[in-house]
C-alpha cells in the first residue's frame, strides 16, 4: 500500500531512463544536424523504400511461419497423449540454445559445393540464401519465444471455458477456433512481438544469407563505407520501424485480459487422444528435430572433425573464458538493476511506475545496432575514454537485456506478496529483515532464472559485442562471426559447438527452474 | 491526568490517563485514502471520527458491509497504515504519537488468507516472530503454541501440504506466538467451508479464552460476530453506529441498519400517538424509552410476528416460504409492503394461501 517511491528505488530506475534516453537522443540530433541538402539526399533515397520493404516482408514472414512450427507444437506438448512430452518441450525450446549465425553458418556450411551434404552423399542440395534462406534460419532458432509463451498459455487455460462451449453445442473443432484459439492471443502477441524484435534487430543471419535489411545496411556502412550520418539515419529509420511494430502490438492487446475469470479451484485441461493422426504428428516432430538441432549440429561436428589446427585451442579456451566473464558479469548487473524496476512495477501504480517500466522496455525493444551506434556516438563526444572499454560493453548489455531479466522476478514477486512482508512486521521484523528473511529468499528462484536468461543472451549476442567490445576482447560469438563471414567454415567450428553447449546447458537449467 | 499517572515507566512513550489501561483504545481516528498520484482528494474518509475500547481479556467483533472500514481500522491498529487523525494506545502505550512502526506494537495479525510463508515449514513460521526471546526459550515456546493450536505433529510440513483448517490454525499460533497484548483477526474464517467455520471459530474462542488475550475479529458474517464476541461493534461508512453486548444489540437496535445487518428484520413506517405506533400491521405497543408523538420507523423481528385466527389479525398473503428444519421462514405481502415471519409451529401454510397475521411482542422505534 505504499504510494511514493522510496529513494533506494528511485536511484536505479533513474539511471535506466538516462541510460536509454540520453543515447537515443543523441543519435536523433545527430542524424538531424546534417546539411539540408544532404539531408534530403539521404532520406529519400529509393534503396530505403527497398529496405523498408525487406525488412517488413521478412518480419510479417517470419511471425507467420514461426506460428506454424510454434502453435503445433505446443499444441502437442500441452494437450495431446503424444509421449514423452517433455521430448516435445525439450524440441521447442533446444532452438534458443543456438543462436541465429551459428544456424546460418550451419546450413550454408552444409550445402552447396563442398559442403557437409557434398562431401558426406555425394548429393548437392543448393544452399540457402536469400529471403527464403533468412527466412528459414530465423524461423528456426526464434520460433521458441512463440512456444515457450503458446505452450504456457495452453497448459493453464481454463478447461471449464472449453467444457462450457462444448456444452453450448459446438463441436471439439469449433471450440479450438471460437475458445482456444481467441485465449491464446495475449501468449500469441507477447511472443510475436519478442520476434518481430527479434527480426528487425538481427544483421547477421540477414548478412550471411546476402539478403539486405535495415539491419544489414547499417552494419555494412558501419564496417565498409563509415558513413556516420547515413547509419545514424539508418538507425533512425529502423527505430521508426520498431515503434510501429510496438504501437501496433499495443493496439492489438488492448482490450485483452489475461486473467482467468473461474472461481473455483484450478483443473489442469483434458487430454485430446491423436488415434490416426499420430503418425502425421510424430513426422512433423521428426522433421523439425533434424532441421532445428540435429542438422546444425551434425554441421558444426562435421567441420570440426574435417580440420582442427593446434592452435586452436588456447584460443578457444581464452574466447570461452572472455565470453564466460562478460556474461557472468552482465547477468550479475542485469538481475542487479532489475530487481528494484520489478519491485516498482508490481507494487507501485501510477505514471512514473509505468514510465519508468516502459523506459526498461525501450533498451530491449531498441534495434541493438542502433542502441550500440548511439552509444559510441555519445560516449565519443561526452567521455571518449569510455570508447572500447569492457565497463561500457557491461553497461551496454545491462540497459539492452534488463526488461528481460524483470519478468522472471515479477513471476517470483506474485508469491513474494506484500501482505508476506507485513505479517513479517506484525511479527516483530524490521523492514529490512521482512525482505532479508521472507522476499528474497522466495524471489531466489525468479532470480536464478533472471540471471540464466541474461547469461545466455549476453553469450549469443553480437551487434553490441562487435561495436563496443575493447580491442581484442575475443568472444565465442565474436570468433563464430568474424570466421563464418569470411567462410572459414572449419575455424568457426569450435567456438559454435561451445557456443551451443554452453547453451544447451543454461536452457536446460531455465527449463527445469521454471518447471518447478 | 494526575502526576503519578504521568511518571509511570513506559519506555519513554506516554502513559494513558486511565489508571487500569485498556487493552486498546482508538481516540478520534481517520484515515483518507488518497487515489495513486495525488495527495488530496474529495472522497469521504474511510475511518471516520472513531473512538473505541477494548478491555484486557475482551472479545470483540466489528461488524459490517464489505468497505465500511473495518479492515483499514484493523491496519491502523496493527501500523500497516498510518492515520491522519487520532490515536491509538495499545496497553496504554501512545502507538500514533510518535508513529510505532507495526515491529514495536506487540500485536498479533491473523490475515484472511493466512499469509503463511511458503518457505517455511509450520515450525519455521511459528519460530519466524520469536527473534527477541533467548534462543533456548524459542524452540519450547513454538512448540507449546502448536499444540495449544493442536498442530504439533504437522511441525516438519510444508504451508502448502496443509488442510484450510490447518492452515488457518498455523496462522493463529504463529500470531499468538510471541504473546502479543492484543491479537487482531481479519475475518480468519471466511476462507473455511461452512462446517469447518462452525468448529474452527469455537476453537479459537476457547484458546484465546485460555490465552487470555484480548482479540478484534473482524468479520461481516453476523452469525460469527453473535456466537463469538463478548461486544459487538457495528461499523458503517467509517463509524461505529452501535456497540454492546450481542444481546444488547440484537434486542435493541438503535438504527434501521443495525436492526437489518444484525438479524432479519421487518421495518414498518408509521405514527406514533400516545406511544402505540399505527402501522400497516395495526397498532403496535412499543418497547424502550417514551416516543414523541410523530412519524417514525419501527422494527419488528420475525420471531415476533405470529400466524393468528382472530378476526383483528392484519389479513397477508404467503409468497414464499423457507424450510429450516427447526422452524420455516415466510414471507408474506401485506400490500404493497413485504413482511418477514419466523414460525415454529407444526403447520404449515402454502404458497398464494391467505393468513392472518399480529405481531406478539413489542416493536422499536429506530433511526
Amino acid at each position: 500500500m505504499n504510494r511514493r517511491l522510496p529513494f533506494s528505488l528511485l536511484l536505479p530506475a533513474l539511471l535506466t531512463l538516462l541510460g536509454v534516453l540520453v543515447p537515443l537522443s543523441y543519435l536523433v540530433m545527430r542524424a538531424l544536424g546534417a546539411d539540408p541538402g544532404e539531408l534530403r539526399e539521404i532520406v529519400f533515397r529509393s534503396r530505403n523504400l527497398t529496405l523498408a520493404g525487406n525488412t517488413l516482408l521478412l518480419g510479417a514472414s517470419v511471425l507467420l511461419t514461426t506460428t506454424l512450427v510454434a502453435l503445433p507444437l505446443a499444441f502437442l506438448a500441452a494437450r495431446t497423449d503424444l509421449r514423452p512430452r517433455g521430448l516435445l518441450t525439450l524440441l521447442g525450446v533446444l532452438p534458443l540454445a543456438i543462436p541465429g549465425y551459428v544456424g546460418a553458418y550451419a546450413f550454408i556450411a552444409a550445402g552447396g559445393a563442398g559442403g557437409a551434404i557434398d562431401s558426406l552423399t555425394g548429393l548437392r542440395v543448393p544452399g540457402p540464401g536469400g529471403f527464403w534462406g533468412a527466412l528459414l534460419v530465423l524461423t528456426l532458432f526464434t520460433f521458441p519465444y512463440l512456444f515457450l509463451n503458446l505452450h504456457a498459455a495452453l497448459r493453464t487455460q481454463d478447461p471449464a471455458l472449453e467444457d462450457a462451449a462444448r456444452l453450448l453445442g459446438r463441436t471439439r473443432w469449433q471450440t479450438f477456433w471460437q475458445v482456444t484459439v481467441p485465449h491464446l492471443r495475449p501468449a500469441w502477441l507477447s511472443g510475436g512481438l519478442l520476434i518481430g524484435l527479434h527480426t528487425l534487430g538481427d544483421f547477421s543471419v540477414v548478412s550471411l544469407m546476402r539478403y539486405p535489411t535495415f539491419s544489414a545496411a547499417i552494419y555494412q556502412q558501419y564496417t565498409a563505407a563509415y558513413d556516420r550520418v547515413y547509419s545514424a539515419w539508418l538507425a533512425l529509420l529502423l527505430l521508426v520501424l520498431t515503434g510501429a511494430v510496438l504501437w501496433l502490438e499495443a493496439r492489438f492487446m488492448r482490450g485483452v485480459f489475461l486473467s482467468r475469470v473461474s472461481p473455483s479451484t484450478a483443473r489442469k485441461p483434458g487430454t485430446v487422444k491423436l488415434g490416426r493422426l499420430r503418425p502425421l504428428a510424430w513426422g512433423f516432430v521428426a522433421v523439425l528435430a533434424f532441421v532445428s538441432l540435429v542438422l546444425p549440429l551434425g554441421t558444426v561436428l562435421y567441420w570440426l572433425g574435417l580440420e582442427t589446427s593446434p592452435f586452436a585451442w588456447p584460443s578457444l579456451l581464452d574466447a570461452l573464458q572472455s565470453a564466460l566473464g562478460a556474461a557472468a558479469l552482465a547477468a550479475l548487473t542485469t538481475t542487479a538493476l532489475a530487481l528494484p524496476l520489478a519491485l516498482i512495477g508490481s507494487r507501485f501504480s501510477g505514471r512514473w511506475p509505468r514510465v519508468i517500466e516502459r523506459a526498461a522496455y525501450l533498451g530491449y525493444a531498441t534495434p541493438p545496432l542502433a542502441f550500440a551506434l548511439a552509444l559510441i556516438f555519445f560516449v565519443l563526444r561526452a567521455a571518449p575514454p569510455l570508447y572500447q572499454t569492457l565497463p561500457l560493453l557491461i553497461i551496454a548489455y545491462t540497459l539492452h537485456f534488463v526488461a528481460e531479466a524483470i519478468g522472471p522476478i515479477r513471476s517470483g514477486l506474485v508469491r513474494a506478496t506484500p501482505r508476506l512482508e507485513e505479517a513479517a512486521r506484525v511479527l516483530g521484523v524490521s523492514r529490512a529483515g521482512a525482505l532479508r528473511r521472507v522476499t528474497l529468499p522466495l524471489l531466489g528462484p525468479g532470480l536464478l532464472v533472471s540471471a540464466a536468461f541474461v547469461f545466455l543472451s549476453v553469450l549469443k549476442e553480437l551487434p553490441l559485442t562487435l561495436l563496443l567490445s575493447p580491442i581484442g576482447f575475443e568472444t565465442l560469438a565474436r570468433n563464430v562471426w568474424s570466421y563464418t563471414e569470411e567462410a572459414q567454415y572449419a575455424s568457426a567450428a569450435p567456438y559454435a559447438l561451445a557456443l551451443a553447449a554452453v547453451g544447451a546447458m543454461l536452457t536446460l537449467l531455465i527449463l527445469r527452474r521454471e518447471r518447478e | 491526568m494526575t502526576v503519578i499517572d504521568r511518571l509511570k515507566p513506559e519506555g519513554g512513550t506516554a502513559t494513558h490517563p486511565a489508571s487500569a489501561p485498556f487493552a486498546l483504545e482508538l481516540q478520534h481516528l481517520v484515515k483518507y485514502f488518497h487515489p495513486p498520484g495525488r495527495q488530496v482528494s474529495n472522497l469521504p474518509p474511510v475511518v471516520n471520527d472513531l473512538c473505541l475500547q477494548v478491555a484486557q481479556g475482551e472479545l470483540l467483533t466489528l461488524l459490517g458491509p464489505s468497505g465500511c472500514g473495518k479492515t483499514t481500522t484493523l491496519r491502523l491498529i496493527a501500523g500497516l497504515e498510518e492515520p491522519d487523525g487520532g490515536a491509538v494506545w495499545i496497553d496504554g502505550r501512545n502507538m500514533t504519537q510518535p508513529p510505532q512502526p507495526p515491529e514495536r506494537r506487540g500485536v498479533g495479525l491473523v490475515f484472511q488468507d493466512y499469509a503463511l510463508f511458503p518457505h517455511l515449514s509450520v515450525l519455521g513460521n511459528v519460530l519466524f516472530g520469536l527473534n527477541r526471546l533467548p534462543r533456548a526459550e524459542r524452540l519450547t515456546r513454538a512448540r507449546e503454541t502448536l499444540s495449544l493450536v493442536g498442530l504439533t505433529v504437522f511441525e516438519t510440513r510444508m504451508p502448502h501440504q496443509l488442510s484450510g483448517g490447518q492452515q488457518q490454525r498455523v496462522a493463529l499460533a504463529r500470531a499468538l506466538a510471541p504473546r502479543p497484548r492484543l491479537l487482531l483477526l481479519d475475518e480468519p474464517f471466511s476462507n473455511l467451508d461452512a462446517q469447518l467455520r462452525h468448529s474452527t471459530r469455537q476453537e479459537v474462542r476457547a484458546i484465546l479464552r485460555r490465552s487470555g488475550v484480548a482479540a478484534i475479529l473482524v468479520t461481516h458474517d453476523q452469525e460469527e460476530a453473535l456466537a463469538f464476541s463478548d461486544r459487538i461493534a457495528l461499523m458503517r461508512a467509517g463509524q461505529i453506529e452501535q456497540i454492546g453486548t450481542p444481546q444488547e444489540v440484537y434486542a435493541r437496535p438503535r438504527t434501521a441498519f443495525v436492526a437489518s445487518f444484525l438479524g432479519r428484520s421487518n421495518l414498518l413506517s408509521g405514527t406514533v400517538q400516545a406511544g402505540l405506533a399505527r402501522t400497516v400491521l395495526g397498532t403496535i405497543e412499543l418497547e424502550g424509552e417514551a416516543v414523541p408523538d410523530g412519524p417514525v420507523m419501527v422494527s419488528v423481528r420475525p420471531e415476533h410476528l405470529a400466524f393468528t385466527d382472530d378476526p383483528s389479525g392484519t389479513e397477508a398473503v404467503v409468497l414464499a416460504r423457507e424450510f429450516k428444519g427447526h422452524a420455516v421462514t415466510y414471507t408474506l405481502a401485506l400490500g404493497q409492503q413485504e413482511l418477514q415471519l419466523h414460525d415454529t409451529g407444526q403447520a404449515l401454510h402454502a404458497e398464494g394461501q391467505g393468513v392472518r397475521v399480529c405481531a406478539v411482542r413489542a416493536g422499536r422505534v429506530v433511526r
